[in-house]
């Protein structure tokens, strides 16, 4: 990940290239599962506290859960899918104070004190949130299961445009990034659609955007 | 409701809700997270267990020794299932191999056992304990070896060989030849929810929520796998996070859970772990195939010869690359032929067009290359063999055929006319650009398909079906039949799908889901419509269901008060006649690509993609639009960058995640247009519709193919078209 445009340094984009950063991936040595025989004496439940979708929420956990798992089988908030538990496909995409994360691959109790959004925490059948509201109108969508991922990710990669973190197509690092066609596709290739729904989907966060790519 | 003459006038045609470009009415669960997968039916079974799968780690061979001692002692461990502990286990009429191996291993990560335990990390711990010692056998992984061995493999309506006048004879006559060889590789469906399901038992039945395409064929062989009667076991899979055809029968979730459950006397719930999909289910298998063609020098075919091998497991089935080419391009002299070898790789089946999907991306190169050999424009070479008439059996004639049409229209929209005939010869910058197309062509076959509808004392239409909805849009069209037969609004409209209960549908397969199952509805709507007018004491003849009133001569009367007393139901089975044996049904088209290719690098990026279709009425222009780019780009996905690759010495796929199968991302899929001629075919069903999902993978790979070449002269005949393939023969950067 490139540094954010010298310029545009301020608290928020700093904590924008942090958190994209861990979710390329890196989790800290002591996170890493267990090897073989690890588990014949039980592992001792941890506690973390987070808010999710503005509600407080106090869990004990074994430490290997994931937050994917943590949302999904202690929560029940089953909107983040799980589609390969290895951060290769984007369908656990959550907000985790504000930036989007693969919440397949870091632990739950790794986030005491956190404010985490889901797909849920967006909007509900009833009000949807504009993003959701654009998916459904433009059909950027089929089958469903990376879409809560996508909803999560495109909310976020607009943030970050708007925060002015450049990708890997951004020309000039020095000038602002704009929401162009190719940005917009960079920054979205972390979410897999295998019903190949990406025309339909760039429209929907094009149209949210408010700008033509 | 018997469907064997040409449909005439109906109140579809009225076209009020069919055939309008609606939302989908799933859309807001599904873009909220509210629409609850297989393995999120904490509603149903707020205590369910969790199972983990172990796969074999060999290809083929024996189990000399399993140790479970260690497993069995792990924190939160409940129940362990294996073959040994698991009891006297059928096979599925629609599986190859088995679902749980042991201690015969068929097929590399074959799931050899289940350990179940209280939470998701005990399981996964647990199964890592599971000690396994192999007596491995020697196997068959490699098709161009089997290839010698392979044997011709055929079923009565689709023979393995077809014969018509004197092919060799014409192909060596012929004043143009064409003799060439491609490979198309193994392919994943990859689709984004692992096959997953929650088991629950009562006594001696067995609730299934489960990811499936074919909900009636599903019950019938976890009947058959468990040894139990189909009518204890209750299906249900009324969200699907994707198939492409790997859905389309039951896997070993559905079954581990569901010995998971009985072992541990609790609900128990499994999903597919992401690396253990790719060798455990089934995938596309590779080919292997010759084409040939003979032309007179104005590009008249006069033979036309295709050869296709494959492998998979004994007992299992061939890619059918051939069948396009029985019926796509006129020619009198011709040949066809499909052999099988034996592989011991993971169990090949349907993938999205089986057949056709690999068959077009060869015989559409072929055609090509054949334009280029006769100095032809190639969308005029394929005009120039246009048939009416099913080529092998002239007698039969397509029920509609706008190849043609779809051709003209797509050279036209795409700007097709500024295509350099000489490749290499357009540049930007550094890209080479080249331009590129290939017909398209799938049938479009039909299938018996039943409903019940109901009509509730507050006017609200529910309808009912064991018919899914992979993505496809099934729930919308559904909706939208009901909805124009019985005149009321869309949100009057209630659809219930894809439990056992409900009455049998097509089920999602082949592209005949959307005709089959929307007729079906309309033949419980016709009934339902008989019982309003019934009540209503109207001439049902006579009457128009509208605006929620139903009209006949003077009268008009509230739909609803039809169900004051108590609701009207109403169930049918739409049953086709022979109409699709007489004539020949299908579904034409036209892609048009154009590439650029990096000029250094022989990287290649799509810039625009363009589908032409025929294929009959669209019910909804949305959701089909959506079916025909999702199968763009899945078959971008084949042209460019989708294989399984083989491990010839252990007999597996070696790249068995979503990071190293790659498939398309945002990056790679431009801006997608697609155009639906306006058609109707009133003798494929009432609601003289086809289906579009799988057309729009058949033919679009071999668009790409033909445009990189347009853009660079190399051609490879080796799918995918990755840059190592390119870079050998690249023209020298200028």
């Amino acid at each position: 990940m490139a540094s954010p445009p010298q310029q545009e340094i301020g608290r928020r984009t700093v904590i924008a290239a942090a958190a994209t950063t861990a979710a390329i991936g890196t989790v800290p040595a002591r996170a890493q599962e267990p090897g073989p025989g690890a588990g014949i004496n039980a592992a001792p439940l941890l506690n973390v506290s987070f808010t999710v979708n503005g509600k407080p929420r106090d869990l004990e956990l074994d430490p290997r859960t994931t937050l994917l798992d943590a949302l999904r089988e202690a929560l029940h908030l089953t909107g983040t899918k799980k589609g390969c538990d290895h951060g290769q496909c984007g369908a656990c995409t959550v907000l985790l104070d504000g930036h989007r994360i693969n919440s397949c691959l870091t632990l739950a109790v790794m986030h005491p004190g956190t404010a985490i959004t889901t797909v849920e925490g967006l909007g509900s059948p009833d009000h949807l949130h504009p993003m959701q509201a654009a998916f459904v109108k433009h059909d950027g969508y089929q089958c469903g299961y990376c879409t809560p991922g996508q909803i999560c990710s495109a909310v976020a990669m607009l943030d970050e445009i708007e925060a002015g973190i450049p990708s890997h197509v951004t020309a000039d690092l020095d000038a602002r990034p704009q929401l162009t066609s190719a940005e917009l596709r960079e920054r979205m290739s972390g979410n897999i659609c295998r019903c190949g729904a990406y025309s339909n989907i760039v429209d929907a966060i094009t149209e949210v955007a408010g700008s033509k790519a | 409701m018997k469907f064997d003459t040409p449909a005439t006038t109906n109140p579809i045609d009225r076209l009020q809700v069919v055939g309008q470009p609606v939302d989908r009415i799933d859309g807001r669960y599904k873009t909220t997270g509210t629409a609850h997968y297989a393995y999120e039916r904490q509603d149903a079974a707020p205590d369910a267990a969790y199972g983990h799968v172990v796969g074999a780690a060999i290809a083929k061979g024996r189990i000399a020794a399993m140790d479970l001692t260690a497993a069995k002692a792990a924190p939160g461990v409940l129940a362990i299932v294996t073959a040994e502990t698991a009891g006297k286990l059928g096979k599925g009429e629609y599986n190859t191999a088995t679902l749980l191996g042991g201690p015969e291993i068929e097929h590399y990560h074959q799931a050899v056992a289940l350990v179940v335990a209280e939470s998701f990390e005990q399981a996964r711990d647990a199964a890592a304990l599971v000690k396994i010692e192999y007596a491995p056998a020697k196997g068959a992984y490699d098709l161009a070896v089997a290839r010698d061995l392979a044997k011709p493999s055929g079923k009565d309506d689709e023979p393995a060989d077809s014969r018509v006048g004197d092919f060799d004879g014409a192909f060596a006559a012929a004043a143009v030849q064409l003799d060439a060889i491609y490979t198309t590789p193994d392919q994943a469906h990859a689709m984004m929810e692992p096959h997953a399901t929650t088991a629950a038992w009562k006594g001696d039945a067995l609730s299934l929520w489960t990811s499936n395409q074919m909900v009636a064929w599903s019950v019938g062989d976890v009947a058959k796998t468990l040894g139990m009667p189909k009518d204890k076991v209750h299906l249900m899979s009324p969200y699907v996070g994707g198939g492409f055809g790997g859905k389309l029968w039951v896997r070993a979730d559905a079954v581990l859970a569901a010995l998971g459950a009985r072992a541990a006397r609790r609900p128990v719930k499994v999903a597919l772990q992401r690396p253990l999909m790719f060798n455990n289910t089934t995938h596309r298998p590779a080919t292997i195939q010759r084409i040939r063609l003979g032309a007179t020098k104005d590009g008249r075919l006069t033979a036309i010869g295709h050869d296709s091998w494959s492998g998979d497991l004994p007992g299992g089935k061939p890619e059918t690359a051939i069948m396009q080419t029985r019926l796509l391009y006129a020619g009198a002299n011709r040949l066809t032929r499909q052999r099988l070898a034996e592989l011991d790789l993971p169990e090949g089946n349907s993938m999205r067009a089986p057949g056709e999907a690999p068959g077009m991306m060869a015989l559409e190169v072929a055609m090509d290359e054949m334009a280029g050999k006769l100095g032809l424009d190639p969308v005029e070479f394929r005009l120039r063999n246009d048939t009416q008439v099913d080529p092998e059996h002239p007698g039969r004639k397509f029920s509609q055929r706008q190849l043609t049409e779809c051709l003209r229209m797509g050279a036209e929209r795409f700007g097709w006319a500024r295509r350099k005939a000489r490749p290499g010869e357009v540049r930007d910058g550094r890209w080479l650009i080249g331009l590129g197309m290939a017909a398209a062509y799938r049938g479009a076959p039909v299938v018996k398909s039943a409903a019940r509808v109901r009509l509730d004392a507050k006017g609200i239409v529910t309808v009912e079906t064991d018919m899914t909805d992979i993505g496809t849009g099934s729930y919308t069209i559904i909706a939208q039949t009901a909805a124009e037969m019985m005149g009321v609004p869309l949100h009057r409209v209630m659809v219930r799908l894809a439990d056992s209960k409900f009455p049998v549908s097509a089920g999602s397969g082949g592209q005949f889901g959307a005709n089959s199952a929307t007729a079906g509805v309309y033949a419980a709507c016709v009934k339902l419509r008989d019982a309003v007018t019934g009540k209503l004491g109207l001439n049902a003849a006579a009457a128009e269901f509208a605006d929620g009133k139903v009209r006949s001569g003077d009268r008009s009367i509230a739909l609803v008060e039809a169900a004051r007393d108590g609701e009207l139901a109403a169930e049918d089975t739409i049953e086709f006649g022979g109409l699709d044996k007489k004539y020949q049904i299908s579904t034409f088209g036209g892609y048009f690509v154009e590439v650029g290719v990096d000029a250094a690098t022989a990287e290649v990026r799509i810039r625009r993609m363009l589908a032409v279709c025929a294929a009959g009425r669209i019910l909804n222009p949305k959701s089909a639009r959506s079916q025909v780019i999702g199968a763009m780009t899945m078959g971008a996905g084949a042209a460019l960058m989708e294989e399984l690759a083989v491990d010839t010495r252990h007999g597996f796929f070696v790249n068995h995640d979503l990071a190293a199968y790659e498939v398309p991302v945002h990056a790679d899929i431009p801006h997608q247009e697609v155009i639906f001629l306006d058609e109707t075919d009133p003798l494929s069903s009432p609601m003289k519709a086809k289906g579009v999902g799988e057309l729009g993978i058949c033919g679009v790979a071999a668009a790409i193919a033909n445009a990189i070449h347009n853009a660079t002269g190399v051609r490879v005949r080796d799918y995918p078209i990755t840059l190592d393939k390119l870079l050998k023969e690249m023209p020298a950067p200028a």
